[in-house]
């Protein structure tokens, strides 16, 4: 008995097509990690070089001292303000308007065609090349008030953030199960209350996350700032003035064939890196803490 | 009259005022017909059980009664249907009210993402603006009429998600309850939980009768002999049979009826 059945079992193994089947699972399982391990590399390689001499820049003298002129010492500290300014007020922008174009497309238009057309006009938005709304907020913002300023700053940057938050605000609440809708709509509950006490409550975790990922989105972003809020070597809170900002600051102090600067430069990138990396894993807590 | 007495426990089954009269009720889910030519008048202060095999429309019929399918554009009912003298099926008719005097609870328990306090407290609050003390007392008073009082007392604040199935499912008659409504629609409330939650349930529903009005639909025709007063059969969207439970499982008038309570169907 077990002699046939090990020759039976020997059979399988030995069958062609089962043979071919293994070999093609182990081919197609190298070529996998083969793609995988390329694009880690070059993961690594530009977070070695980056925290290696973003590192060697890195001091207290970061936050407290300004821009410097070329050949003196200085730090990012305007920069870093503008940048969390334009960025914070962006995000306070972003976050009413697409949690409300949100909540339109999931609970309120669904399928009409105002909200397919709005959805598609997002899904554009959200792979628009930031220098195209950079462009366009100079030619709305800049160009009438014929200066640069924070305010364009934020608004650039707000532009980029609200698809970002409206997408991740509708699959959240596609989440929600009908039952849910119904219960609170059952109580005779209008929709506005449904959405604001029952569907947005319970996926809020979702939501928070869809923010956050937005600010690190956003608080990288040049393109859009070097034709709104551009730069300011001194420290200013005015948000109508041109505004110091971090991108820009390395964009500009990495091209300059000064050594001080573009070790400055470096720690700027290294410090923006941190923050992307930080509200990640914020995110990611956020998101498995709210949601059960 | 409710409906026409042949036979039967006509002491369980007591001829009471209509409370949901249903006529010539056709319903359609696009170009699907759920729902042929339904009449029947849901009588007061009694329990009255949809039964029938899957597909065969009892949900459907009881969605129409608080027109939860408005939700759903695709979704339209022809005829009548008179709660009070009045046909909810008219564009004109008030939703929200009626879903204030017409409550429902789901197959599945759904506690809303907040405390057990404030479950209760949300209806109330679409509906009366009460004093601390008298939503207090309102929220004791569903919760006691749902059973769950003892249970729940020391845990108000707490989620109502952080409940067991069963005590999820009396927080949603709690919260049904709590809005005083005229009727109470069941869509197969104890589909989803064990054998004593569900018998916790039954009971529950049997005292709720005294003070409203009672539609259940149930997979479970056990369940419709040990809490209805009225069965009503339905198959392939016609309502077959509607007469006094008591009647239906002792001795139905139709065919089709007999098959399937005595597992003769299909």
């Amino acid at each position: 008995m077990i002699d046939a059945e090990q020759a039976s079992g020997n059979a399988r193994v030995n069958n062609p097509i089962y043979r071919r089947r293994v070999w093609l699972n182990r081919f197609n399982m190298a070529m996998s990690m083969a793609t995988m391990a390329f694009g880690m590399i070059f993961l690594i390689w530009i977070l070695i070089t980056l925290f290696g001499k973003g590192f060697a820049a890195f001091g207290p003298q970061l936050f407290t001292q300004m821009t410097p002129p070329p050949g003196s010492d200085g730090g990012l500290a305007n920069a870093i303000f503008g940048s969390v300014l334009m960025v914070g007020a962006s995000v306070l922008i972003a976050t009413p308007v697409g949690i409300m174009a949100g909540i339109y497309l999931a609970e309120v238009g669904r399928d009409n065609w105002i909200a397919k057309v709005t959805r598609f006009v997002n899904d554009i938005l959200l792979s628009a090349p930031s220098i195209v709304i950079g462009l366009f907020v100079y030619s709305l913002i800049v160009f009438q008030v014929k200066h640069y300023s924070g305010w364009a700053g934020a608004v650039a940057l707000a532009i980029i953030a609200v698809p970002v938050v409206v997408r991740t605000t509708e699959n959240m609440l596609m989440l929600v199960p009908n039952s849910l809708r119904e219960a609170a709509v059952a109580l005779g509950a209008p929709t506005w209350k449904v959405v604001l006490k029952v569907t947005l409550k319970a996926v809020r975790g979702g939501v928070i996350t869809g923010i956050l990922l937005a600010l690190a989105r956003v608080s990288g972003e040049t393109a859009p700032l070097l034709f709104t809020s551009l730069n300011n070597q001194f420290w200013s809170t005015d948000m109508n003035a041109p505004m110091a900002n971090l991108p820009v600051v390395i964009f500009q102090f990495a091209m300059s064939p000064y050594e001080d600067w573009q070790r400055l430069a470096w720690a700027g990138a290294l410090l923006i890196t941190l923050t992307v990396l930080l509200l990640n894993i914020l995110a990611r807590t956020v998101f498995r803490q709210k949601t059960q | 009259m409710a409906f026409q007495v042949s036979l039967g426990d006509t002491a369980v089954a007591e001829r009471t005022a209509t409370k949901l009269k249903i006529n010539n009720l056709n319903f359609f889910y696009g170009s699907f017909q759920g729902l042929r030519n339904i009449s029947l008048e849901i009588p007061e202060k009694q329990v009255t059980a949809f039964i029938g095999p899957s597909g065969c429309g009892k949900s459907t019929l009881l969605r129409v009664l608080n027109r939860m399918y408005s939700l759903y554009p695709g979704q339209r009912a022809e005829g009548e249907v008179l709660f009070n003298g009045q046909n909810v099926l008219d564009p004109k008719y008030d939703l929200n009210a009626l879903r204030g005097s017409v409550g429902m609870v789901f197959q599945k328990p759904t506690p809303f993402p907040m405390s057990i306090y404030d479950n209760i407290a949300f209806g109330v609050k679409l509906y009366e603006s009460l004093s601390k003390s008298d939503m207090d007392e309102r929220v004791e008073w569903a919760l006691k009429k749902a059973s769950l009082w003892t249970e729940a007392k020391d845990k108000l604040s707490q989620s109502g998600l952080s409940l067991s199935g069963g005590q999820q499912q009396r927080l949603c008659i709690a919260r049904g309850i709590a809005v005083k409504p005229e009727v109470l629609l069941l869509d197969e409330p104890t589909s989803a939980l064990d054998p004593i939650s569900t018998a916790r349930i039954e009971e529950l529903v049997s005292e709720l009768r005294t003070d409203y009005t009672i539609v259940i639909v149930t997979h479970n025709m056990q369940q419709a002999a040990r809490v209805s007063q009225h069965t009503a059969y339905m198959y392939l969207g016609e309502l077959v049979e509607f007469t006094p439970t008591a009647q239906i499982f002792v001795k139905p008038k139709d065919k089709r009826t007999e098959d399937y309570i005595t597992g003769r169907f299909g």
